[in-house]
Parts: C-alpha cells; structure tokens; sequence
C-alpha cells in the first residue's frame, strides 16, 4: 500500500453533487492493486454512491482489516479519516469508534480471509449489535497477498491456481448474516457497477448494519479455469432477482413500477428503497424465503440484489440508549459528578 | 501500642472465618469487618475464596489492627471454622494461643487435640433448627449467629451490629428481626454459657473517622467515572469484572441527561478480550476516554491492538486486576505476574507507561492520572492492579476529587488550528517534546488521515524506507522515555537510621513491606524503603539502588520480574539487588517479608566480617 496521490484533472465541465463536489472529490490515493482487480471496481463504485448521496467525505470514517481487500479504503474519500486496523478486526474498531461518535457515516472493506475466518467472530457479533454501518466484503475466494490459498469462501469443487481442489463447504456470509439476524443483506459483483452503486447507497441509508457481499474476482490468483470466483464464472451465473433502488428523501419516484413486482421500503432517513423483484414472489422481508434462496441457488446460481432488508430494528446505539450529542463532543463539566456526591457515595463505605 | 490490659490481646489480632461458598457468609462477614470499623479500630479484610459458585470451601479474614497496618499478619488467632471439609486445615492454621469456634451440633473430639488453643464449640445448627422453618434461612441465619458468638468473644458493640442490620435491610424490612434473633442466638449462647476466655477483645478507639472501607476496583471504576471516561468495552472475568460493575453503577445514577434519560457514556460487553480492546482502541481514535478491564489472560488476547494502538499512537487505558497464572491458573487468587507483560505487551519494540496502585485510594486517582496520561502520550496506559487490591475491602482516606479539574486530553488540532497550516501530518514532532498533533474524525477535511499499523512515515503515510521507518519508531521511544516525570512518582520511607540497605516493592506488597520495615527497626536493623508507582522508572529509581549497597526487590511472582524489569531498563549493578518473591496466590503478609529481610540483612553483614 503506497499513498501515491491520484493526480487532479479539473475538469471544469465535470457534473457537481448537491454540495458542489465533483466525483473526483471522492477519490483517493492511487490503487496498488493488480490491474483489473474487482477491488477497484468495488472502490469506484463506493466513491460514486457518496457522490451521488451528496455526502460530506470528511464526514465519513473508513474502516478496515488486513488484505488486498482492506488497502483499498486508502483509495477512496482521502479527506476522510481512514482507519486499516488488525485483520479480521474492523468491526470492534469501527463498533467503539461508532459508539463516541455516531454522526459520521461509518462503513468498513474487508476481504473473505480477514471477514470469514480469521474475522468472523467480530463480524458476527458486529451484525447481532447492529452496529450502524455499511460493511462491504469484498469476496474472492482466495488469499491474494500470501499468494493463492483457498479461503473459506471457496466453494467445494474450485480449483486454486496450482492445482489443489478445495473440499470443504463455503461460508457463505449473506446466510450468516441471515442467521444472527442482521437487517440488511446483500449480494452484488464488482463486474457490475450499476447494480453496485444502487446496493452501497442503499447500504449506507439503512440504519444498522448493512452487509453487501461483493464478488470480486482477484485476477492473480483465483481468475483461472476452474475457479468459482473467476469472471467468467460468475458473469455466466450471475442472476440478478432483486433490484434496489434508494431514493432521498427529497426526490420523488419518477419510474414507474408493476404493482405486485415493486416494494417500497421507508427508510429512517424519509428516503425510500424500491425494491424491484424480477420473481414476484419473493419477499425480501420475509428472512426465511431470503434464506431458502440463497441456500438453494449456490454454485448454479449467484443470487444477487438485495437479498433481505429488515429497518426496524433497534441499532447499536439506540439499544445503548445513547444521546444524540455524540459522546467525543460531551463537555466534561456534564461528565463529572462533583465532589460534593463523591461525599454522598461514600457514605455507603462505611 | 501499650496494653493497659495484660494477658488480653487488645485491638491487634486477626478472625479467620471458614465457610462453604455460595452460603451466605459474605454478608456476615462484612457486617463482622464494619461493626469493628465503626467501632473505630483499623481494619485488613481478605477474601480467599474459590473460582466456584457453590459448595466448595472459603475463607474470609479479618485482621483487627489498632495500629493500622495494611497488610496480612499472617496469624490465625480466632478461627471459625464453619466448614466440615477444611476442617483439618482450618484446625493447623490456628497460631498458637488462638481459639476455635466451631459448630457443636456434630462434636468433633479431635478438635481437643491440640493443647495449645481454646476450643468453643457452639450449635449453631441446632440453635437455627429450632428458631428457623425455612432450609435456606436456617443456613443464612447459622452465619449470623456466628457473627453473634464473634461479637460476645471480642466485645462488639451490639448497637452497631443493630444498625448496620437495619441499614443493610433498609428495603427489605421484614428481614431485620429474624438477623438480629440469630445474632443474639449466638452472642447469648457464649455469654449464658461463659464460654467466654476473654483473651482477644476489642476496644473503641477513634482512628476510623475519615476512612472507608472500599475495594480496589470500585474506586477504579469510580476514577474512571470522574476522569470523564465515556467508553468502557469489556469481556467479563475474574478478578476485574466488579470494576466495569462500578463504572456501570454510577454511571447509572450520576451519567444520565437530566431531560431525556439518556446515557452520556457507553459500555459494551464485547465478544472477547480482542473486540473489546478493538472497542475501546475505535472509540479514543475517535475521541472518547476509553478504556477496558481485564485481567493477564485478556491481556494476552488484546496484545495485537495493543501494539497497533502503540505504533498509530492511540491513547486508551487497559486496567489489568492481576490473578494467578500462567494459563487460567489460579482466577481468585493474586499474584503481580504481569509486570513484563505489560511493560512490554505486544510482538515488535514496544514500551508501555504502566502505573502500580498499591490500595484502593490510588485505584482512584491513579485511574483518572491513567487517562490523562493516555491521551497526553498518545500511547496505551495500563493501569496494573490485582486480585488483592481490587476485590478485598481496604481502609483508606476518604476519597476526593479536586474541584477544577479538567482532563488532559493532549494535543487535539482543531480546525481553527488546521486552517493556519499548509499540510496536516499526523506523526510530525512540531514541538519538539516527541509528541505529535491527533485530529479528529470529522472535523475538518485538512485534518484527515490514514491510521495504520504498518510502516508509516512522519508524516502517516505507508513507508518501507528504512530511515523514515526508523525516524518513527526512534522517536516512539523518546516519547516514552519522557513520560516518566509525568507519572505518580515512587515514594520513599526513609529509616530512622542512616543505613546501607534498602528495599524496592510494588503495589500490594506495600503494606506487608511497610510492616517488615517497622518491626525490622525495632530489632535495630535499619532499612530504606522505596515504593515505585510507575514504568518507566524515574531517575530517583536507579539513585536510590546505587545509594544503598544491598537492595530487596520484593514481589509477588516466581521469575523477579520487577527485578528484572529494573536490570534491564536502569543501569544498576545486578550484585545490589536480592530477590524476595512470594507467589502462592495469598495476599502477601509481613511475616514472610520481615523474615527474608532480617536473614538476608544478616547473612549480608555475616559475609561482610569474614570478607
């Protein structure tokens, strides 16, 4: 990870967002990552949502593990402070930093290493405190810094680069995420960015913890015949069923939608989630149909698209009943109980 | 102190009382302690309980000390002995002269088989099966029937016990009559009985009045209260979960918004040791007072974020309540075994600034130092206490909070600040004092930047040059270094006598030491004593070694790693130092302090002539 800075192209024709920023306002440093690498689809596809969300970038927090996956938080938002924490670790760090703060927009990149074994215990109790962020998991099958061992995303059958088939079953993290309860659970792929952009800034509206498992495929190692995780793989079974497209508060919805084929969802921001369903029948509120889609569509068929959403539940700092003020900016004079109750305690030490 | 009353052990003798955990007795026993607190004689009370909930054999021991020394004596002068199964044991701990009480329900002849002490038996069994239906209250109220036999042996004022009944049921009113029936089943039997030998009495003095009785951990909790910490992450465990207990309390009662009830600070049970120390380490990144409890075993857990937090130079405090090790060892029992690994927690160069309580009344203000300590170095601060300090009930001064203070929360840029600068850079020594500036998240766009635990730059950016890695780490050290004189600073008891030799302890071995020293110089032998507060050592550490030819180190954990501490991080000639170390899991008592002191005092002078 080397913190090249991205030259500058003003482009004096360059499109502004509602607070007068351009897209280019939302880059980063340079990516190191190898060229074609999903991951920079993925960082894209980050940075156009928070431009078209009109977010202010410096107040956002990034945050990450370790991994291919975790550098490229460097790459997006540089007037954002970023954190690259220890692996498999994002989601403590982000929960404590969310807790003395909770007005800034939180959203962490982790890979299938750092999230599904190493990582997994934090993300698991991250999506029971629904910890109100967007957790984006950047899925490739494979650990690509250390050069091509299966991860335990891999699917039974893979072939890894120097030959070995992989034999255990894969985490799959949207199941995971179905069965500790998180309330919004996503699937996408970095190869497309429209659907991408339309599940990140629905991701980040939703209060709580937001998954958004993204295949992208690591061209050095998990990129060759045989693999699950290639492009070609998943270009060929990739099946969108569910579209999700988050409008603001303030815009109307202009589409029209097929009675029966759309759904609604009120976010806690006023703004609306469309969710466009391509098989009527399934219902993105219901956890059990989510479950049973994922579960049977594996390998034959990537589900994608939002897979389940659930806004009503009660996120990490509203079940801490914590303040609107957030805690970093609390006077200390509001902290300090005085020395007159330090006498009125004491009373009962003797 | 002079005995007007000779034969009689006055105001200076300790009460064993053994009993079956999950019973009850804690309860008894405490009303036992206060009732002698309140009479206005000094206080030791320990706990040596088991790592068990139910069923397994306890003890409490109350140590009445008219001259208000702190630590154990090591004696049993009157035991209770409650408990059939430690029996025997309970039975050879009596120091000669002492007495026995035990339950006469079942007559236990062999207990006559030592010569050397008073037996009392008492049904207490057959006194609470008569006077109680209920199983579970004939089993709470045998505990205060003790408490009532105690009270007619030593003299306690009946009027307190009566009180502090009262207060103790203040919500549960019904409760007092059946209490104070069993309390005065026992004391009624001893004196109705004259069983009475009235060797070991206590009479009222008046050295109590600006003291408490207070653990360790509840003042910690209450420090960290009044420092003004917001976020507390925590994995429960032996013996530290009672300080999250307290923050937790008075959180509750003194950190709610007076209109909406909500809550100005917040505390996460996390999933392990490593997310709370992930939490805690998140939430002072982003500009909270935090911290997280813990004990040696979480310690090892946390160590990466430790070591993440010390390189990106994040300020948090980690209390670590020291237990027995290695592994899960001994949970209730102490010992200060993690004195290297704190110094140094985590793989690669790392220094801590690590700060020893020695009693509850530093747990509180050590704990608020902790924090501002934290946020001025921007380095993780630990705060090393142990079983002994933080669970036992000590008498110390009254605590007090001074008025105007305010927290140190070191060098924040803000974005007035930042507007006056070309280029923000997190790890630029600006000032000259090794400290850099921290910015905040989400303040101002200038200030953002990249935290990291890989190689980084100066200015924080990711580097595997050589020169710019070393620049950092190099300067990391300094840091450290300079913090010393900011730390609570070691205090010295000088002798009565100009003498060569000296004594160097830490923490809970404080009051045992402090003992040794005193009868040592009743014996004509003279000796210095230094207690250091805190890593990294001050300068008057390594002076007052050199000045003395012969120094103790005196510690409680097998491998002298304090003294070890002291070889490595001062220059001092490793023949000056003698190790004394105790590390079976008690707390520490003079006894054994005054005796290696006095013999090797003595083998050192022996070698001295014949040299």
């Amino acid at each position: 990870m080397t913190s090249f800075i991205k030259p500058r192209i003003n482009r004096k024709t360059a499109p502004t967002n509602k607070i007068g920023l351009t897209r280019q306002d939302y880059d980063g440093t340079m990516s190191t990552l190898c060229a074609g690498c999903g991951h920079d689809s993925v960082t894209a596809a980050l940075a156009r949502a928070f431009f078209e969300l009109s977010i202010q970038p410096h107040k956002v927090a990034k945050i990450s593990g370790i991994g291919c996956s975790s550098k490229t938080t460097s790459y997006l938002l540089k007037e954002a402070h970023g954190a690259n924490t220890v692996h498999g670790r994002m989601p403590s760090f982000a929960t404590g930093a969310m807790a003395a703060n909770n007005s800034l927009t939180y959203f962490g990149v982790s890979g299938d290493g750092d999230s599904l074994s190493i990582g997994i215990g934090q993300m698991i109790h991250a999506m029971r405190r629904n910890t109100d962020m967007l957790y984006v998991l950047e899925n490739n099958g494979v650990y690509g810094l250390t050069k091509g061992q299966f991860s335990a995303s891999a699917d039974i059958g893979s072939v890894a680069k120097k030959g070995t088939v992989n034999d255990q079953p894969p985490i799959d993290p949207c199941a995971l995420g179905l069965s500790v309860g998180a309330g919004f659970i996503a699937r996408s792929f970095s190869g497309d960015r429209k659907q991408l952009v339309q599940l990140i800034r629905a991701g980040l509206m939703h209060k709580g913890f937001a998954l958004i498992d993204v295949i992208s495929p690591c061209v050095s190692f998990n990129d060759h015949k045989g693999s699950t995780k290639s492009y070609e793989h998943t270009y060929k079974y990739y099946n969108k069923f569910v579209h999700a497209d988050y409008i603001p508060p303030e815009e109307e919805i202009k589409t029209a939608y097929n009675a029966g084929e759309s759904m609604p969802i009120t976010l806690h921001d006023g703004g609306e989630i469309v969710l466009r369903k391509l098989d009527a029948d399934y219902n993105p509120k219901d956890r059990a149909s989510a479950f049973s889609k994922i579960i049977n569509n594996k390998i034959k068929e990537i589900a994608t698209g939002l897979i389940y959403i659930n806004e009503n539940l009660a996120d990490m700092a509203e079940q801490n009943n914590l303040e609107a003020r957030p805690l970093n900016q609390i006077p200390y004079k509001e902290l300090n109980p005085g020395s007159d109750n330090l006498k009125e305690i004491q009373k009962s030490f003797r | 102190m002079m005995n007007e009353y000779p034969g009689i052990r006055l105001n200076d003798f300790v009460i064993k009382i053994g009993t079956v955990n999950g019973t009850g007795s804690a309860s008894a026993n405490e009303l036992l302690m206060k009732t002698i607190f309140r009479m206005g004689v000094p206080v030791v009370g320990k706990n040596i309980f088991p790592s068990n909930i139910q069923g397994l054999p306890t003890w409490y021991e109350i140590r009445v000390t008219g001259d208000g020394h702190a630590g154990r004596s090591g004696d049993v002068d009157i035991m209770v002995a409650m408990n059939p199964e430690s029996y025997e044991r309970d039975l050879n701990s009596i120091s000669s002269g002492g007495v026995l009480i035990y339950d006469s329900t079942w007559p236990r002849p062999h207990f006559m088989n030592r010569s050397d002490i008073t037996v009392i038996g008492i049904p207490l069994s057959s006194l609470c099966n008569a006077e109680f239906e209920v199983a579970r209250s004939r089993i709470l109220m045998k505990n205060m029937a003790y408490v009532g036999a105690v009270a007619a042996i030593i003299g306690l004022d009946m009027s307190i016990i009566q009180n502090l009944i009262n207060e103790t049921f203040e919500k549960k009113k019904k409760l007092i009559p059946a209490n104070i029936k069993a309390v005065d089943l026992g004391f009624n039997y001893i004196n109705d009985n004259k069983l009475n030998n009235k060797k070991f009495f206590i009479k009222a003095l008046n050295k109590t009045s600006n003291k408490i009785m207070i653990d360790g951990n509840t003042a910690a909790g209450l420090g960290a209260v009044y420092a003004g910490a917001t976020f507390g992450s925590w994995y429960p465990i032996t013996p530290s979960t009672s300080l999250m207990d307290s923050f937790s309390k008075y959180c509750n009662i003194y950190r709610k918004h007076p209109k909406t009830n909500e809550n100005l600070y917040c505390i996460i049970q996390a999933e392990d040791e490593l997310s709370a120390a992930g939490m805690a380490m998140g939430a002072a990144w982003n500009g909270a007072r935090a911290f997280t409890p813990t004990s040696g075993a979480g310690i090892s857990l946390m160590s990466e974020f430790i070591g993440f937090a010390y390189y990106a130079e994040v300020g948090l405090v980690y209390f670590d309540i020291q237990r027995v090790g290695p592994s899960t060892g001994m949970p209730t029992r102490t010992q200060q075994c993690d004195i290297n690994l704190t110094a140094y927690a985590s793989h690669g160069d790392t220094k801590h600034i690590v700060l020893y309580p020695a009693h509850p009344g530093e747990c509180f203000t050590m704990s608020a130092q902790a924090f501002d300590l934290a946020e001025r170095f921007q380095t993780p601060v630990f705060f090393l206490s142990d079983l002994d300090i933080g669970m036992n009930d000590w008498m110390v001064d009254e605590l007090e909070w001074e008025e105007n203070y305010t927290p140190d929360r070191g060098k924040i840029m803000t974005s007035k600040q930042l507007a006056d600068i070309e280029v923000y850079s997190r790890y630029l020594d600006i000032d000259g004092d090794y400290i850099p500036y921290r910015t905040l998240p989400g303040t101002d766009p200038k200030g953002a930047y990249f935290l990291r635990g890989s190689g980084h730059n100066k200015y924080g950016k990711y580097t595997e040059i050589s020169a710019e890695y070393k620049e950092v780490v190099d300067r990391l050290l300094l840091k450290w270094k300079s913090a010393a004189p900011f730390t609570p600073q070691p205090i010295v008891f000088k002798s009565q006598k100009k003498t060569n030799y000296g004594v160097i302890a830490i923490g809970s071995s404080d009051g045992a030491v402090r003992e040794a020293c005193i009868n040592l110089e009743k014996q004509g032998v003279y000796i210095d004593y230094m207690r250091i507060r805190s890593f990294p050592f001050a300068d008057s550490v390594e002076e007052f070694i050199i000045e003395h030819d012969l120094v103790f180190i005196v510690e409680q954990n097998r491998d002298a790693q304090l003294m070890n501490l002291l070889l490595t991080e001062t220059n001092v000639p490793r023949e000056n130092l003698v190790s004394v170390k105790y590390y079976a899991g008690q707390p520490l008592n003079y006894k054994f302090v005054y005796e290696a002191l006095f013999k090797g005092i003595m083998a050192n002078s022996k070698n001295k002539k014949t040299a």
